[in-house]
């Protein structure tokens, strides 16, 4: 019975399905610029994914994958303020372990943004968010192309200072939160002083959605992210 | 080849997916069926001689070169729970890819090529296995661990039991997981000349129960 | 002192008589196992197994096959529950169920519960050949000991080919000597009785029921192909039956 079987008589034109970081989609097309988000809990991962959607969803074909603690929430929060349709939002389940689904065993993570791109495709841009970690989690480059990493002013003004891989790596940091600084006593200043010591060249972005500008100046960084990718 | 792959293909860590899954023990957990070591041990006990024994078999059948359509459609028949089929199949996906990328091998490809949603994982395993140059018993070994080790590690984040006492539960499932292993083995080259039936169809009913009770939560922790 | 046990085969075929009908061409009883016609209901024959003695026996091996040809409804019951008993002879028991059903015919294979008396050992297989047009409705039902004692050593696995496809295969194995943990957290947890009913129709190719739970211990799962399986545990045979036959109405 397993002299002449399916393995060995099976032929296709199609190779199969990419394995990781691959740029390129099994038919040859380019596949969709990933960009992960990640950040300590309450943050504002969700509500910044959910302003860029909106700020992006008219010029881009975009989609997001959420990793949970709790399953689906994330995504339901996305869900209800419909900043997308919802074939566009994938949910990632992660055992417990967020971190792990984003850094050391990204399988289920690569398999929700390769449907995104089969079952909504062609897409320009995939946003992977984290669920709410510690300082420590960062997504693997096997997953991403580029990561965000959101933290807060309410969250203590030493967080830039004790750095971190998150703080210290990734290619855009967002102190979020910008309006409770006053009320929290946290001194903006120093943050940028201290996330300067630690980054060096690379960017910082001081944001509150609340403010006039939003999440103008992230959505302009991923726009330029996307150009250098699709120059690549 | 090597036998030392098996340690690789074993690992807790080798990053085919199993990290988000807890082997049914999230619902027996909730249902108050797993309450500390010596329930999770009995919990162990009976997955290892059930759904264990059935997806070892079926890997240590892969890992000797059974069709692989077969052995789905066996793995198939033998999961009543479509919760289970749809986790078995999205594993097998998962450690497809990892696979793909450790053992690179023209089986694994025409493999992925057939069921590119994923095939029952222990069928994914055993392919995996052979490409990596082991044996049946090998797969075997691999996929009986794999079906306690999960509900053990899953149940120290659930219950924050003692991670030591969860680790002596294995140790102590050890010589079960031997007979269960090398049982495995022989019926996958028994299914060699008899065909697919002659491997084990192993039930528990309160997997399946319990499978499709998680599976309708809103809110849990692990995706089975 | 030991025997060899007793052997004995019931066979039932059922055929269409023309006229609406189902006849029983073949009704052959053998040693305890009896057959006996009851009366039909509309264009379905109704057989019922009828124990002359109670049974199987350590070392016994009975088998029922049963038939029903294109176009035939049988309806199988029994007259009361079956008793795995220890026997003087070496050995398990056995007891195999051969059911075939072709295009256009339906069996309901509806026997009472299988008891495994304490010290008894049986093997139970149960195989079952549907053609793609074929319907069945099976009902199978073990209860661990009877009452105020502990089970028999019991293995019993259920397999259904589809049109030469495998659609279901199950095996249940449990009682003193049975491998571990079948009475843990797993498997039964203290639970003495356990029951699956599988309905295989060719309408669930156009629209399958979906999954569903009936209460705790007993759930109602789509199967891989046009079948589906109702799996139970209860704490008795009267909460069991009640619960598979919730499932049935359910089902329709």
């Amino acid at each position: 019975m397993h002299l002449d079987h399916s393995l060995s008589s099976s032929h296709s034109h199609h190779g199969p399905s990419a394995i990781s970081a691959d740029a390129h989609r099994p038919d040859g097309s380019r596949r969709a610029l990933r960009i992960g988000l990640g950040g300590p809990v309450g943050s504002g991962k969700t509500a910044t994914v959910a302003a860029l959607c909106h700020a992006l969803r008219d010029e881009l074909s975009l989609a997001v994958v959420t990793n949970d603690i709790y399953t689906r929430e994330d995504a339901e929060f996305l869900l209800r303020e419909a900043v997308l349709p919802p074939e566009r939002i994938a949910a990632v389940e992660t055992g417990a372990c967020p971190h792990t689904a984003i850094r050391d065993d990204i399988s289920a993570n690569l398999e929700a943004v390769e449907d995104l791109e089969d079952e909504v495709g062609p897409l320009d841009l995939i946003l992977v968010e984290s669920g709410g970690d510690n300082l420590t989690a960062t997504f693997s480059k096997g997953l991403v192309d580029a990561q965000i990493f959101v933290i807060d002013v309410a969250g203590g003004d030493d967080i830039p200072r004790k750095g971190g891989p998150g703080v210290t790596t990734a290619d855009l940091l967002v102190v979020n939160k910008t309006d409770l600084a006053p009320y929290v006593g946290s001194d903006l200043g120093r943050m940028a002083a201290d996330a300067k010591a630690q980054r060096a060249e690379l960017p910082v972005v001081f944001q509150s959605l609340r403010g006039d500008k939003g999440v103008a100046a992230v959505a302009d960084w991923v726009r330029g992210q996307l150009a250098a990718w699709r120059a690549r | 080849m090597t036998r030392a792959a098996l340690l690789v293909l074993a690992d807790g860590r080798f990053p085919a997916g199993g990290h988000a899954h807890s082997g049914g023990a999230e619902a027996a957990v909730k249902a108050g069926r797993i309450t500390d070591a010596a329930s999770l041990e009995e919990f162990c006990r009976g997955r290892l001689h059930t759904a264990g024994l059935v997806s070892a078999a079926l890997a240590a059948a892969a890992a000797l070169g059974l069709d692989p359509v077969e052995l789905d459609e066996a793995a198939e028949a033998r999961t009543p729970s479509p919760a289970l089929r749809t986790a078995a199949r999205r594993l097998g996906r998962q450690m497809m890819r990892a696979a793909r990328a450790t053992w690179p091998h023209p089986e694994l490809d025409a493999l992925a090529r057939l069921f590119p949603k994923g095939a029952h994982q222990p069928v994914v395993l055993g392919v995996a296995a052979r490409a990596a140059g082991l044996g049946p018993a090998d797969a075997a070994y691999c996929s009986a661990y794999e079906s306690v080790s999960g509900a053990a590690t899953a149940t120290v984040r659930l219950l924050s039991l003692d991670p030591f006492d969860a680790t002596g539960v294995l140790a102590r499932l050890a010589p079960e997981l031997d007979r269960v292993a090398l049982a495995a083995a022989d019926a996958a080259r028994r299914a060699v000349d008899e065909g697919v039936d002659a491997l084990p169809a192993r039930s528990a009913p309160l997997l399946e129960i319990g499978a499709e009770a998680h599976a309708a939560w809103a809110v849990r922790l692990f995706a089975s | 002192m030991t025997s060899a046990g007793v052997r004995a085969t019931a066979r039932i075929a059922a055929t269409a008589d023309g006229r609406g009908g189902t006849a029983l061409p073949v009704l052959e009883g053998e040693g305890p196992i009896a057959l006996r016609r009851t009366r039909a209901a509309g264009s379905e024959a109704r057989v019922m197994l009828v124990g002359a003695m109670s049974g199987p026996l350590g070392g016994d091996h009975f088998t029922v096959e049963a038939t029903a040809h294109e176009g035939a409804r049988l309806h199988v019951g029994s007259a009361a529950a079956t008793i795995a008993l220890p026997g003087q002879a070496k050995g398990a028991a056995r007891y195999d169920v051969r059911l075939t059903v072709a295009d256009g015919a339906e069996l309901h294979w509806l026997p009472e519960q299988l008891i495994s008396a304490c010290d008894s050992e049986l093997q139970v297989g149960t195989r079952v050949e549907l053609a793609a047009g074929a319907r069945l409705v099976l009902r199978e039902e073990q209860v661990l000991g009877r009452a105020g004692e502990g089970p028999g050593r019991l293995t019993s696995r259920l397999s259904v080919r589809r049109a030469g496809r495998l659609l279901l295969d199950q095996e249940l194995a449990c009682g003193p000597g049975a491998p571990g943990g079948w009475d843990g957290p797993a498997v039964l947890a203290g639970h003495r009785s356990v029951g699956q009913l599988a309905v295989v129709k060719p309408e669930f190719e156009r629209e399958m029921p979906r999954a569903a739970l009936l209460g705790e211990f007993a759930a109602i799962t789509p199967l891989a192909g046009p079948g589906l399986l109702v799996t139970a545990v209860a704490p008795d045979a009267r909460h069991l039956r009640r619960v598979l036959d919730e499932a049935a109405r359910t089902l329709g």
